[in-house]
């Protein structure tokens, strides 16, 4: 069977489940934000494959916009967990719940 | 066009071991070496539907700068050893559910998607100069505010990075 869109469909929706399985599963802060740039990029996998059955530049484009995004995220998020460790030493995301107190 | 078919199914059975990999392995340092697999992978995945200019750009940017952040970030808190405290068992199980009823949804909805051909015509779409061409006229404005974006991340990351020289009290004159 030739490859067709469903594929990556499919490919791109078992990437987002798992890097979600993954957000839920753990507790490491770094883990988590590692699941997110999973989904981001199961998230781009099927931007290009669309573009590329529909042979529209766009979709690549806002692929390359997701990156930038996804970049800075990176950066800012990995800072306040840096900050983070530096207060309570751990990135255990069960430690951050002081607003419910 | 076997060949298209055979690296397909070898990419995405990496691509999908190595995410596994990712959010099962214990120690930090080997989610990320298998979170670069599974971005070699996608990126493999990008050179094989001719868009030779985002496979290089993920390379670069995700298991070149954003992966190595990560490392850094993993080796300067020493989180290396395999200590994570690890969620309860229910709590894992609650989460593997909720995950999978997300796939069960999604598949329901896509199932009768119609399959739509890969478009085996080589075009040139995904090479550098025609992106090139599109993003510097339709999506101009976007790709400078994105430069303002990235600034502010920029000031934003090393604003909330920075040592605090001198703790300051708080206002109830309440010390962390």
């Amino acid at each position: 069977m030739p490859v067709n869109s469903t594929h990556y469909l499919f490919l791109s929706l078992l990437l987002f489940s798992i890097g979600i399985m993954g957000a839920l599963m753990r507790r490491n802060a770094i883990i988590i934000l590692m699941c997110i740039e999973l989904m981001l990029n199961a998230t781009n996998l099927l931007l290009v494959a669309f573009s590329k059955i529909y042979a529209d530049a766009d979709a690549q484009l806002f692929v390359f916009f997701i990156m930038v995004v996804a970049a800075a995220e990176v950066a800012v998020g990995l800072a306040i967990i840096v900050m983070m460790y530096r207060k309570v030493h751990s990135v255990d995301i069960n430690i951050l719940n002081r607003l419910k107190h | 066009m076997a060949i298209y078919d055979i690296l397909f199914w070898v990419l995405s059975a990496i691509a999908v071991g190595c995410a596994l990999g990712v959010i099962l392995s214990r120690n930090p340092v080997n989610s990320v070496m298998f979170l670069i697999i599974t971005f070699f992978a996608i990126s493999g995945h990008y050179v094989l539907m001719n868009a030779q200019f985002l496979a290089i750009v993920n390379v670069i940017v995700y298991a070149g700068a954003i992966m190595v952040l990560f490392l850094f970030v993993i080796m300067l808190m020493n989180l290396n050893a395999d200590v994570e405290p690890q969620k309860g068992q229910l709590v894992q199980l609650a989460g593997v559910i909720s995950g999978g009823v997300f796939f069960l949804v999604i598949l329901a909805a896509i199932k009768s998607a119609k399959p739509e051909l890969m478009d085996k015509t080589s075009t040139n779409i995904g090479l550098i100069s025609d992106l090139g061409k599109v993003l510097f006229t339709k999506y101009v404005l976007p790709f400078e505010i994105s430069s303002v974006l990235f600034l502010s991340a920029m000031i934003g990351a090393v604003v909330i990075g920075k040592k605090e020289e001198t703790k300051p009290l708080t206002h109830n004159g309440e010390e962390e």
